[in-house]
């Protein structure tokens, strides 16, 4: 089990690594430096710019120190907003997004598994082709077209939501049915179609054989075991919201980090783009190494057969 | 059916001796096949007809593709313009009978460059799949093939990339190698592969120690024909189902790029940049958005669909 845990972070750290080093690399084969594009600078002033951003050091140095500086949390300084840590950029628009995040990722588990199981619990009935009619849907309908129609319907037309902005419990409404969309068909699928199998299974038919009441026989066993499959897409689904957010951000106004890395791209703010970049990267690896981590604590059958591996 | 075939399905009274004659003890001939075999391809696509709704799918998508190709002929035609032909004086105009989709802020007519756009959207879509179907293929069946060490490195290789966000990877590399069609495909399949090459190698692995592959060996067929003649095309339905499914993932990922300014660039459009255009005036201008918005979701709605359909005909264990 150890090992296991140590084995994913290991792969975890490399991987986090070479999304570094391609970062750096990548931003370094732009052609010119931040400064040439400037009007004409003096000699001495340039060469002042250079040092100071460590840029008069051959690549590897600076390669180097990148890596020491993140390790450190310290992203660099932004090239557009003078004097801007980039840390600081994130530090600030992270906590909108969280929230948002958080929010939409706890909506998702819980409609999605509700959805699922019902359709699951009413197999072939009107409930189970609605849901399943949502859930294709869901899933192909891509996030920002669902985001603008809720928008045009429920803010522009019927007034009942705000359009824009982050300001308070009904702010979230719209954003977060737009982000979880997708995740939500996505988790209604895996629980319907991994229930209907654990309500066929032997031991279900030996609860109800002894007489256990339908509803203990429900929690007990069919949902314990049917969301096992919703363990390991979480990892998947972070990825999915984090990205989505980007564009969701976007067009809801809110000003989080999505939206910062829209606008970094926008004014090509390299040292940001590579912070958030790295940032992202950060943080949905570790939703998959937890996600790992977490799949071998609910289903005891992968703990055994991971052990005899490692 | 050949002429000496058993008439099996007349009744009893329609019999004369005719029909009756000995077989004799000719094991080659009592093991004739009697009846038309149906190959597994003509099983598959009688399994996927009788599925209505990919069927449904189907047709929308070709649908789909023809009225791009046709829909930008059909205004040049009746009203003389193209993707790129504005009229100032009639910008943001709602659906009329000269613009049947309306304009768009710089009068550009909204029917033509939506299917322009889904031109454009199902070109990065195939041609993003198709790379990923060529470096999959090669690279899945390599490590199915040959196992053990390789198959440890290359997969090792593969799940360090695959654990990279590839939207991640995408943004980086067109922010360092500025969008064009060409570099937004490459982008989208620098990770983009590496599902196809696990679904050929578990095909791979799953068929390499079958007798038919054994025989082949032992007739001294080496490891390309054995891969490419034998192992590959028995592979070959769950390929095709990867590809029709990752053909709406592209489309869907230059969609997204395109709100980043990272998609297909003016003057081209794709379906995704129409709608990134369309975002800002989008409470006023509907149309601008909604025509490439039930475009782009019917055509990935389609995908899906027949995608799962195709699964169902081609792999029928894994019908539920």
């Amino acid at each position: 089990m150890v090992r296991y845990v140590a084995n994913k972070f290991f792969f975890m750290l490399v991987s986090l690594f070479i999304l570094i080093s391609a970062t750096f690399f990548l931003m370094k084969a732009i052609p010119g430096d931040p400064f040439t594009s400037e009007k004409k600078v003096p000699p001495a002033i340039q060469e002042r710019l250079y040092e100071q951003y460590g840029l008069d050091k051959p690549v590897i140095q600076q390669y180097v120190k990148y890596l020491g500086d993140i390790v450190q949390g310290d992203f660099g300084i932004s090239m557009k907003m003078i004097n801007q840590d980039v840390s600081k950029i994130i530090g600030q628009t992270f906590s909108a997004s969280l929230k948002l995040g958080v929010v939409a990722i706890v909506v998702a588990v819980i409609v999605g598994v509700a959805l699922g199981m019902l359709a699951a619990l009413y197999h072939r009935r009107l409930i189970d082709n609605v849901a399943m009619v949502l859930a294709v849907l869901g899933i192909a309908v891509p996030s920002f077209v669902v985001a603008s129609l809720l928008q045009y319907v429920f803010a522009s037309k019927l007034h009942w939501l705000p359009t824009m902005g982050f300001k308070g419990p009904l702010y979230y409404v719209l954003p977060v049915a737009a982000l979880t969309a997708q995740p939500i068909a996505f988790i209604a699928r895996l629980t319907r179609s991994s229930m209907l199998e654990v309500l066929h299974a032997d031991y279900i038919k030996t609860a109800k054989a002894k007489g256990l009441s339908w509803m203990a026989i429900l929690f007990r066993h069919v949902i314990r075991n049917g969301i096992m499959p919703v363990v390991t897409y979480l990892g998947p689904m972070t990825a999915n919201i984090v990205t989505g957010s980007v564009v969701i951000e976007q067009i809801f106004g809110i000003g989080g980090i999505g939206k910062q890395f829209v606008q970094a791209i926008s004014v090509r703010d390299y040292p940001l783009i590579m912070g958030i970049t790295i940032f992202y990267g950060i943080l949905l690896m570790l939703a998959r190494f937890v996600t790992d981590i977490a799949y071998v604590f609910v289903d005891p059958r992968i703990k055994l057969t991971k052990g005899k591996e490692g | 059916m050949d002429t000496n075939s058993i008439k099996v399905m007349t009744t009893p009274a329609d019999l004369t001796p005719d029909d009756f004659r000995k077989i004799g003890t000719d094991e080659k001939e009592a093991e004739v096949i009697q009846r038309e075999s149906i190959s597994a391809w003509r099983d598959a696509w009688q399994r996927l007809r009788s599925n209505k709704m990919a069927m449904t799918a189907l047709v929308v998508l070709l649908l789909i593709t023809i009225t791009a190709f046709v829909g930008p002929l059909i205004s040049k035609w009746v009203h003389g313009y193209n993707y790129y032909s504005n009229d100032l004086l009639n910008t943001n105009k709602g659906p009329s009978a000269t613009h049947w989709f309306g304009t768009d802020d710089l009068g550009r007519d909204m029917w033509v460059r939506t299917w322009k756009g889904t031109q454009i959207s199902l070109l990065v879509g195939f041609a993003a799949a198709c790379i990923d179907l060529f470096i999959g293929v090669i690279y899945g069946g390599i490590m199915g093939y040959f196992g053990g060490r390789v198959d440890e490195i290359m997969n090792k290789f593969s799940e360090i990339l695959y654990s990279i966000p590839y939207l991640l990877v995408t943004i980086l590399l067109l922010v360092v190698m500025e969008p064009s069609l060409g570099t937004i495909i490459l982008a989208l399949t620098i990770t983009g592969w590496i599902n196809m090459s696990w679904i050929v190698r578990g095909e791979i692995m799953q068929l390499k120690n079958r007798e038919f592959v054994l025989a082949s060996r032992s007739m001294g067929a080496g490891s390309g024909r054995l891969l490419f003649r034998h192992l590959l095309p028995n592979a070959v339905g769950p390929i095709i189902v990867t590809v029709t499914l990752s053909v709406p993932n592209a489309i869907f990922a230059e969609a997204f790029l395109s709100f980043l300014g990272l998609g297909v660039q003016a003057p081209i459009a794709s379906l995704g940049s129409m709608i990134n255009d369309a975002l800002t005036g989008w409470l006023y201008y509907p149309w601008r958005m909604l025509f490439p918005a039930i475009v782009i979701s019917l055509t990935m709605l389609a995908f899906n669909i027949f995608g799962d359909g195709l699964r169902d005909a081609l792999d029928p264990k894994l019908k539920k």
